[in-house]
C-alpha cells in the first residue's frame, strides 16, 4: 500500500500517548480530568496530522502533478492497465487521440474543463450517478464512462453518431430519446457547448489515478457484448 | 404549564420546524424509493435527482435543526440563566426557515440551471449532501454564528462552564468552521471531493457524534439522574475517541478519488477504530440504566436514548466497519452499502437523539411534577420503527452485497454492467421490500406524531417500578 501510512498511525498514536500521559501524571484514571487532558492531546495531535497530510495531498493532487494529468489528455488516447506492482489498475496515456476532431491548447481545455465541471453541477449528475464512487446510486460510476465499451457498442449504432464523442453529445443532449433501460435518464437540457464539455470533463476524469477504483472496469465476465 | 425560559422557547420553535421536516423527509424517500420501483413514476417533472436530493437535505436541515433546539433547551439548566440576545435566536430561527423554504421550492420547482456561477450561487450547488446554493451557505454561517452567540454570551455571563458546556462550545465552532471547507468551486475534482469530505465526514463522523455525546450525556442526567462527575469522565472519554479515531479516520474516503496512496492504510487503520467510541456509549447507557434499575421519570426518553446507543453502534459502527477497509470497498464503494450503512447510522445516532429531547421536553411541559411520562402509542412507534428501519436496511444490505459482487466483482463496473446488476432479482426485489418497510416507518411516524400530540395530556395512574 505504499509506504508512509505505518509511520504516520505509530507516530499519532504514540505521541499522543506520551503526551496525554506526561500531562496527567499524578492524576487517576478516574478522573474525569485525565480523560479531559487526553481528550484534548489526542484531538489537536489528530487534527496536526491532518494538516500535515491535508498539504501533502494538496501536492500531490494538483492538476498536472502525475495523479490529476495536465487538461490537454484530452488530446490522447486513455487505456485502463493492470500495474503488476501493485496489482490494481491504472490508468495509461496512449498516444495522440484528438477530442471532436481537435488538438486543443492547454488554455482551451482548461477552459473547457470548467465548464464541464460546472455543467456536471449544476444538473446535480451526483444526485443519481457516482463520481469517483460518490453519489447516488440511482444510475451507473461515472469515474471511467469515457472508457466504456458501451459507446462503441450500442451508442454510436443507435444515435447514428460517427465517433464515440459524437455519440456521447447526442446521448446527453437527448437521453430521454436513447435509452436503453427502464430506469431512463431524464432530458436535463443541455446545450451542445455543455455537453461537449461534459464529455471533455468525463475524458479528463478517466485519466485520474484512482488507486485502482473500479477495479478492472470494462473487463466484465457479466455483460458480453 | 411551567413558566418557560425564553431559550427553551426557542428550543420549542426548532423543534416544531424538525418534526413538519422530518415529515418531509419520509415523503420524498418514500417517492425516491418508489421511482426505484417504477422509473417512470414522476418522470420528467420531479426526477429522483430532486427527491432523493430532497430526502438527505431535509433530513440534514432536520436533524442540524433538533440539535441547535436541543442545545438552547439544555443551555438554561447548564448555566442556571436564561439565553443572553433571546430575540437574535429567534431571528437566527426565523432566516434559517425562511432561508430552507426558499431553498426547498427553488429546489422543487426550478430544479437545475445551466453550466455557470450563477447556478452555483442561486439554484444549487451540485455538491451532494451540500447541494444548497452558495447565498444559502453563506446565510447558514450567518446564521450558525449568531447561535454561537447566544451559547458563548450565555455561557460567560453565566460565569460557569461546565464539562458539558466547553465540549459543546469547541464542538459547534469546528461544526460551523467545517462548513466554510465546502464552499468553492475547483474544476480538479479529485479536490473538490477532498474539501467536500471534510465538510461531510467531519460533521457526521466527528462533530456531530460529539455534540449528540454533549445532548445524550444531558438527557442521561435527567432521564436516569446519572451524577455529573460520570456523564462527564465518559463524555471526556468519548471526545478522545471520536476524535482520536475519526479525524483520521476521514482516510477512508479518499481512497479512490485521486488522493496518495497512503490513504489506504491510514483510512483503513483509524476508521476501523472508529466504532469503539460507540462501544463505550452502549456500556456507558447500559450501565446507568443497571444502577438505576431502569427507573426514570420519562419511560419513552429512557428507551430512545437505548436505541440510540445501539443504533449508533450498528448503524455506524458495524455497518460502517462492514465496509470500510480497502481491500471490500475498492468493490463495495458507491453500492446499496453505502445507502444501508447510511440508513441506519443516521437514525441510530441521531434521529434517535432528537426524539430523546422530544420527550424529554413534553415531559417537561406536560408532567413536569412526575408521575412519569409514558403511553401506550410511544410504544407502538418506537418498535414500528425500529422493525421498518432495520427491514430497509436488511434490504438494502441484500442489495449492496449482490451489486458489490455482480456488478463490480464478476462484472466490469461499466453502464451494462450496472443496468445487469440492477436487475438481478437479489438486487431488484429488495428494492420492494425497501419500498414496503418505507412505508411502515412513515405510518410509525404518524403514530409518533399522534403521541407527541397527546402523550402526558392525560395523567396515567402508572406507578413508579423497577423493572
Amino acid at each position: 500500500m505504499g509506504s508512509g501510512w505505518i509511520e504516520v498511525v505509530v507516530a499519532s498514536l504514540l505521541i499522543t500517548l506520551v503526551g496525554g500521559t506526561i500531562l496527567t501524571r499524578g492524576r487517576s484514571w478516574l478522573e474525569p480530568v485525565f480523560w479531559k487532558r487526553f481528550a484534548i492531546v489526542g484531538s489537536l495531535v489528530m487534527f496536526a496530522f491532518l494538516w500535515i497530510l491535508t498539504f501533502d495531498t494538496l501536492r500531490k493532487t494538483a492538476i498536472g502533478k502525475g495523479r490529476i494529468p495536465d487538461p490537454t489528455v484530452i488530446n490522447r488516447k486513455i487505456g485502463y492497465q493492470l500495474d503488476a506492482d501493485t496489482g490494481r489498475f491504472k490508468p495509461v496515456v496512449l498516444g495522440d487521440e484528438p477530442l471532436f476532431g481537435k488538438t486543443y491548447t492547454r488554455e482551451e481545455a482548461m477552459k473547457l474543463l470548467v465548464k464541464g465541471k460546472l455543467t456536471i453541477q449544476s444538473r446535480n449528475c451526483m444526485d443519481c450517478h457516482t463520481l469517483l464512487g460518490n453519489g447516488a446510486y440511482y444510475a451507473p460510476d461515472l469515474t471511467k464512462a469515457w472508457l466504456d465499451p458501451k459507446w462503441e457498442k450500442i451508442m454510436i449504432p443507435m444515435t447514428g453518431a460517427k465517433t464515440k464523442e459524437e455519440a456521447m453529445v447526442r446521448f446527453l443532449m437527448h437521453p430521454d430519446k436513447y435509452a436503453t433501460w427502464t430506469r431512463r435518464m431524464p432530458n436535463l437540457h443541455l446545450t451542445e457547448e455543455e455537453a461537449k464539455a461534459v464529455v471533455a470533463y468525463l475524458k479528463w476524469m478517466s485519466a485520474i489515478n484512482t488507486n485502482g477504483f473500479p477495479d478492472h472496469f470494462g473487463q466484465s465476465k457479466l455483460v458480453k457484448f | 404549564m411551567e413558566r418557560l425560559y425564553e431559550s427553551q422557547k426557542i428550543a420549542l420553535l426548532y423543534f416544531s420546524v424538525a418534526i413538519v421536516l422530518f415529515g418531509a423527509q419520509l415523503l420524498f424517500g418514500l417517492i425516491a424509493a418508489y421511482q426505484y420501483i417504477n422509473p417512470d413514476f414522476l418522470y420528467g417533472v420531479l426526477p429522483f435527482s430532486i427527491t432523493r436530493m430532497l430526502h438527505i437535505n431535509a433530513m440534514i436541515v432536520w436533524l442540524l435543526m433538533g440539535f441547535i433546539g436541543g442545545i438552547y433547551w439544555l443551555l438554561p439548566s447548564e448555566t442556571g440563566m436564561d439565553v443572553v440576545g433571546a430575540k437574535l435566536g429567534k431571528l437566527a430561527w426565523f432566516l434559517l426557515t425562511t432561508a430552507v423554504g426558499i431553498v426547498v421550492l427553488v429546489y422543487i420547482f426550478k430544479q437545475i440551471g445551466h453550466g455557470n456561477f450563477f447556478t452555483i450561487w442561486f439554484i444549487t450547488e451540485g455538491r451532494e449532501y451540500i447541494e444548497a446554493p452558495r447565498w444559502a451557505d453563506i446565510g447558514v454561517v450567518a446564521v450558525m454564528l449568531m447561535i454561537y452567540f447566544n451559547v458563548i454570551a450565555t455561557v460567560f455571563r453565566s460565569g460557569r462552564i461546565t464539562g458539558l458546556l466547553g465540549v459543546l462550545l469547541i464542538d459547534l465552532l469546528a461544526l460551523a468552521g467545517l462548513y466554510i471547507a465546502g464552499m468553492f468551486f475547483t474544476p480538479n475534482i479529485t479536490q473538490d471531493q477532498f474539501w467536500w469530505w471534510w465538510v461531510v465526514h467531519l460533521w457526521v463522523e466527528a462533530t456531530w457524534e460529539v455534540l449528540v455525546g454533549v445532548l445524550m450525556g444531558w438527557a442521561l442526567m435527567h432521564v436516569l439522574g446519572t451524577p455529573r462527575r460520570i456523564i462527564e469522565g465518559w463524555l471526556y472519554l468519548e471526545v478522545l475517541l471520536v476524535f482520536g479515531t475519526g479525524i483520521l479516520g476521514l482516510g477512508h474516503h479518499y481512497y479512490w478519488i485521486g488522493t496518495p496512496e497512503y490513504w489506504l492504510g491510514i483510512g483503513g487503520f483509524f476508521s476501523s477504530l472508529e466504532p469503539i467510541p460507540l462501544v463505550a456509549m452502549i456500556v456507558h447507557a447500559v450501565y446507568d440504566a443497571g444502577v438505576h434499575k431502569l427507573q426514570t421519570v420519562n419511560r419513552p426518553a429512557l428507551f430512545w436514548i437505548f436505541l440510540q446507543a445501539f443504533g449508533n453502534f450498528f448503524g455506524a459502527g458495524v455497518w460502517g466497519f462492514m465496509h470500510t477497509l480497502p481491500q471490500i470497498n475498492l468493490y463495495s464503494h458507491g453500492t446499496q452499502m453505502a445507502a444501508s450503512h447510511g440508513h441506519l447510522a443516521f437514525f441510530g445516532a441521531y434521529v434517535a437523539t432528537n426524539i430523546v429531547f422530544v420527550y424529554i421536553i413534553l415531559q417537561h411541559l406536560r408532567a413536569p411534577e412526575g408521575p412519569i411520562l409514558d403511553s401506550r402509542t410511544w410504544k407502538v412507534a418506537y418498535i414500528g420503527m425500529i422493525i421498518s428501519m432495520v427491514g430497509m436496511v436488511g434490504a438494502l444490505l441484500v442489495a449492496g452485497f449482490a451489486q458489490t459482487f455482480f456488478e463490480r466483482a464478476v462484472g466490469g463496473a461499466t453502464w451494462q454492467d450496472y443496468i445487469t446488476a440492477q436487475m438481478h432479482p437479489w438486487v431488484s426485489v429488495p428494492y420492494l421490500w425497501r419500498f414496503g418497510f418505507g412505508v411502515l416507518f412513515l405510518l410509525s411516524y404518524l403514530v409518533l406524531l399522534y403521541d407527541i400530540a397527546t402523550i402526558g395530556k392525560r395523567v396515567p395512574s402508572v406507578e413508579v417500578k423497577p423493572a
